[in-house]
């Protein structure tokens, strides 16, 4: 029987748990809302993962992790296509521009990241394509599942807490005028300070988390954060017309609708 | 008969079908059923479709109060129960903070549905261990201007001084011309 079917069914993490229990070989297809994912198991382990809509190779692989310069990256992209990651893998080795465990430390926090944000999909389709595995020029690791299974639950948890918070992104945030509020007072990541810095209520929370690259657990993190001190608050985004359910009144007049509301208020008073 | 309706929102077990039971007319026509879920076994049931009530105003006017589900696998029917509505009233259980996040969330939805006046009900202010309407306001982050009640939802009076709340913020709106 082929494993396949709806995320709302069968979540990540009950997926993550099955590969590992059965040690299966294969890989996993996610085709969540708004991307896809491959994600390849050894024996029940993670062995290699891939977002459907970013490159995979290794060089930029590296060069995400910033263990590869922006000139280097460049050079290597220019001159080196053809090669596989293993074999640019060997010659950066050999270089003596990285070691081994370097280039190893940034796939595995390649694969494990995609894995983290794969975690809060809870709509999309999945199958898993037995025996199927990557080229063999790329490089695979052996990743245990059962850490990422404890910390995807917990990240899924206080993603569904944080979604309860701030049910949707398309809204915009701007700073309150509260006496006392001054965010220039306040100690600030880095990572809020860059939120901070796009507030305006022409902004919705999707297209700032979209400029600084941030996913969607990440930038519901941080403006909860700012949200429970009080220093912005939700409001809905400039030139955005909702439209507005009209109440269904059964007189159309704007007297009579008074009216009967008054004779409403009347009957309640009478009770 | 002119009918208009209105609709009683809230997390689960915050008192809407008490609410709406107080002062209806008619026995509420409550689609309940038993608890399934162990996390919500705090009541032996709970609304899974509607509770609907009814008010008679005169002989050419009827009043329909809508009561939601409060389990959030429901929540596809808030839209549907939503549409029409002159206004809404968001139960909140005072005793229970830590429902407090979910009646927000409510909140927001229903005003994302239908931006009709609505008002905030601190309901079982009774209880020995309700929070006070001021803490709640600011734990449930609601501006001044918004209307959060204190409310019994068995005690008629208490009923009828948050519906009547309710039609005057309606009231005020249609004078202001917003509606």
């Amino acid at each position: 029987m082929a494993l396949k079917g709806n995320l709302r069914d069968f979540s990540i993490n009950q997926l993550l748990n099955l590969i590992n229990l059965a040690q299966k070989t294969g890989t996993l297809v996610v085709e969540g809302p708004s991307d896809s994912a491959w994600v390849s198991f050894r024996e029940g382990k993670l062995a290699y993962s891939k977002m459907g809509s970013e490159e995979d190779d290794l060089a930029t692989v590296l060069h995400r992790s910033r263990k590869l310069s922006k000139s280097h990256f460049n050079t290597i992209k220019a001159r080196a296509a053809n090669m596989s990651d293993k074999e640019l893998g060997l010659l950066l080795i050999n270089a003596n521009y990285l070691s081994q465990e370097e280039i190893l430390d940034s796939l595995r926090s390649e694969f494990v990241g995609i894995l983290h944000r794969i975690f809060t999909w809870v709509e999309g389709n999945f199958r898993f394509e037995d025996g199927v595995m990557p080229s063999d020029g790329k490089i695979t690791l052996q990743i245990g599942l059962e850490n990422i299974i404890i910390d995807g639950t917990r990240r899924l948890r206080e993603w569904e807490q944080l979604q309860d918070e701030i049910p949707s992104l398309d809204i915009a945030l701007r700073f309150t005028d509260r006496p006392g509020a001054d965010i220039r007072k306040v100690n600030l990541s880095v990572e809020e300070w860059r939120v901070v810095s796009y507030i305006d209520p022409k902004n919705t929370i999707k297209q700032i988390a979209d400029t600084i690259k941030m996913n969607d657990l990440e930038i519901r993190r941080v403006v909860y954060g700012l949200l429970q001190a009080g220093l912005v608050e939700l409001v809905r985004p400039e030139g955005v017309v909702f439209e507005r359910k009209k109440p269904s009144f059964p007189v159309t007049d704007a007297e009579e609708q008074k009216s009967l509301v008054n004779r409403i208020i009347n009957r309640i008073r009478s009770l | 008969m002119q009918t208009v309706k209105m609709v009683v929102t809230g997390p689960f077990n915050s008192g809407k079908t008490e609410f709406i039971q107080t002062v209806s007319e008619i026995d509420v026509v409550a689609t309940e059923r038993k608890i399934s879920s162990e996390a919500e076994r705090i009541k032996e049931t709970t609304t899974v479709a509607m509770d609907f009530g009814r008010i008679t105003v005169d002989d050419n006017l009827v009043l329909y109060l809508f009561g939601t589900p409060g389990q959030k696998r429901f929540d596809f029917m808030w839209e549907i129960l939503s549409e029409g509505m002159l206004g809404f009233i968001v139960m909140v259980d005072s005793a229970r903070p830590e429902t407090f996040r979910e009646a927000r969330s409510i909140l927001e939805t229903f005003r994302a549905y239908a931006p009709t006046p609505y008002v905030v009900a601190a309901n079982k202010q009774d209880l020995d261990d309700a929070w006070s309407v001021d803490d709640m306001r600011i734990a449930l982050r609601l501006d001044p201007e918004i209307k959060f009640l204190p409310c019994v939802a068995l005690e008629k009076e208490s009923v009828k001084g948050v519906l009547l709340e309710l039609l005057y913020s309606i009231l005020a709106e249609m004078e202001a011309g917003e509606f």
